[in-house]
């Protein structure tokens, strides 16, 4: 998924990472909001996590498997800034100590996985907890799942049009859009499937951890329970 | 070499890019590819020329070169991408053999493979000469948004302990008889995904309070702040002298 050096050209290149580093500064202070003053030792963590979480290997059939991306997954357990500020570590991270991914294309990474794979992935999680707040937090994994499931789509559109406008080679535009669009909606499955269950299974031991259930899971207050039960 | 994060790349050493400071490395290698992809669509020999900067710099490194080698997997997507372009590309069209083949195709498959190889050998060279220390004090050093250089160093700092215990888990699950080969298995990977996010979390947050306890206000104090002399930033930025040169070169021609 890293778009790697000279895949776009120079302008689009520069373009995305003065956008890419727009959303940053953005997220540098509403993340605050979201963490606190634990924002840089639990947003760091949180980065381990994704980039851990990109190594686990899920098959997929036919010997090939694919790993999760994590944006929404990460946007639905500590929110979407501070998911966006660890997605932009996770890519810096592997382009300058790992050499995965262009390091002119890091802009271009962080627009597309950290602003539009977060972002994409948390407004359908909004737009669907708005709709189905009734549901309660039960509802929780499979709104993430679905969220996850569109956000790869979504990415990879958008990396579509950043290609039309900056690609350097004559494909055309159409079976660009369907060959891409074809191809990540099936990543697309594994991804929302494991992000349900991830979720689910975080839900079902600590639901306050979870950051897009706040509001929803109701808080049991204590019980003092007297006298032996039979 | 290869841990279950994936290869670390720094290895120790004295070269003359090891002793370079970070923050003029990190410029130097950002403007060196920069001004590659900026080169012209049909400039060939030129980008042949900077694919040669780029091995001998990698040469100047000294580091093994089955080392530099086994890292260029990461380029495989898109030497396949690039193999696959002149059969999907438009326009003119040429003959190669039996098979006709888009002329477009071809010379952006040819361009995509050099551009991606020269900078995935300079990123090499950069990873392999800059430990993970001196990586957060170059991007402190130029002045990225310190909050955004603590979540970074941060992660760089518990990599290998998160990923040790992930590596644990892997071992836990397998030992138990667990063979990850069809769809049934995804509700176990995510369970695990699940769990390492809550022991990522609590290990934050015990961190948090940790660092607390030794008097942490919210940021990192700069200890010995890098720099740089001058005849350290011409080595550094030797190699895009080089390319400005190629891209002027190639723009007159």
């Amino acid at each position: 998924m890293h778009v790697p050096d000279g895949f776009l050209d120079a302008p689009t290149s520069v373009a995305t990472a003065v956008l890419a580093a727009g959303g940053v500064a953005l997220a540098l202070g509403r993340a605050r909001r979201e963490l606190d003053d634990r924002t840089a030792p639990l947003a760091g963590l949180v980065a381990v996590f994704v980039f851990a979480a990109q190594m686990l290997n899920f098959p997929v059939g036919a010997g090939t498997s694919g790993h999760l991306l994590g944006g929404t997954l990460a946007a639905v357990l500590v929110g979407p800034w501070t998911a966006t500020l660890c997605l932009t570590v996770v890519l810096a991270v592997q382009a300058l100590l790992f050499a995965d991914g262009g390091i002119t294309a890091l802009g271009t990474n962080i627009t597309l996985m950290g602003l539009v794979g977060v972002w994409s992935g948390w407004l359908c999680y909004v737009v669907l907890r708005r709709v189905l707040r009734s549901a309660g937090p039960a509802a929780v994994p499979a709104m993430a799942g679905v969220a996850a499931f569109l956000s790869v789509p979504v990415t990879a559109l958008a990396f579509t049009a950043l290609y039309a406008v900056g690609g350097r080679v004559p494909i055309p535009f159409e079976a660009l859009v369907t060959a891409m669009l074809g191809w990540h909606t099936l990543i697309g499955v594994g991804e929302g499937v494991i992000t349900l269950l991830a979720v689910g299974s975080i839900i079902a031991t600590r639901p306050d951890l979870v950051h897009g259930a706040r509001g929803l899971a109701t808080a049991r207050p204590l019980e003092i329970r007297t006298g032996a039960s039979a | 070499m290869g841990g279950q994060l994936g290869p670390h790349l720094h290895v120790e050493g004295t070269s003359v890019v090891h002793r370079l400071p970070a923050h003029a490395k990190l410029v130097g290698l950002l403007l060196f590819v920069l001004l590659v992809v900026a080169l012209p669509r049909d400039a060939h020999g030129h980008r042949l020329a900077m694919l040669g900067v780029a091995f001998a710099v990698v040469a100047a490194t000294r580091v093994p070169w089955r080392h530099v080698l086994a890292r260029l997997v990461v380029e495989t997507p898109f030497v396949v991408f690039a193999l696959v372009l002149p059969f999907v590309a438009v326009g003119p069209t040429m003959r190669v053999g039996p098979v006709t083949v888009s002329r477009d195709g071809v010379e952006a498959g040819l361009a995509l493979l050099l551009t991606a190889t020269t900078s995935v050998l300079m990123a090499v060279a950069f990873a392999t000469t800059t430990s993970s220390r001196d990586l957060v004090r170059g991007l402190q050093r130029l002045g990225v948004p310190d909050r955004l250089v603590q979540i970074l160093a941060f992660m760089v700092r518990y990599l290998g302990v998160v990923g040790s215990q992930a590596q644990r888990m892997k071992v836990a699950r397998e030992s138990r008889a667990f063979a990850p080969r069809s769809v049934r298995s995804w509700p176990v990977v995510a369970a695990s995904a699940g769990a390492l996010f809550i022991r990522s979390y609590e290990r934050g947050e015990r961190v948090h309070l940790a660092m607390l306890s030794r008097g942490y206000t919210g940021r990192m104090p700069v200890t010995d702040p890098l720099s740089a002399s001058a005849s350290d930033w011409a080595r550094a930025l030797a190699p895009s002298v080089l390319a400005l040169g190629t891209l002027v070169v190639a723009h007159t021609a």
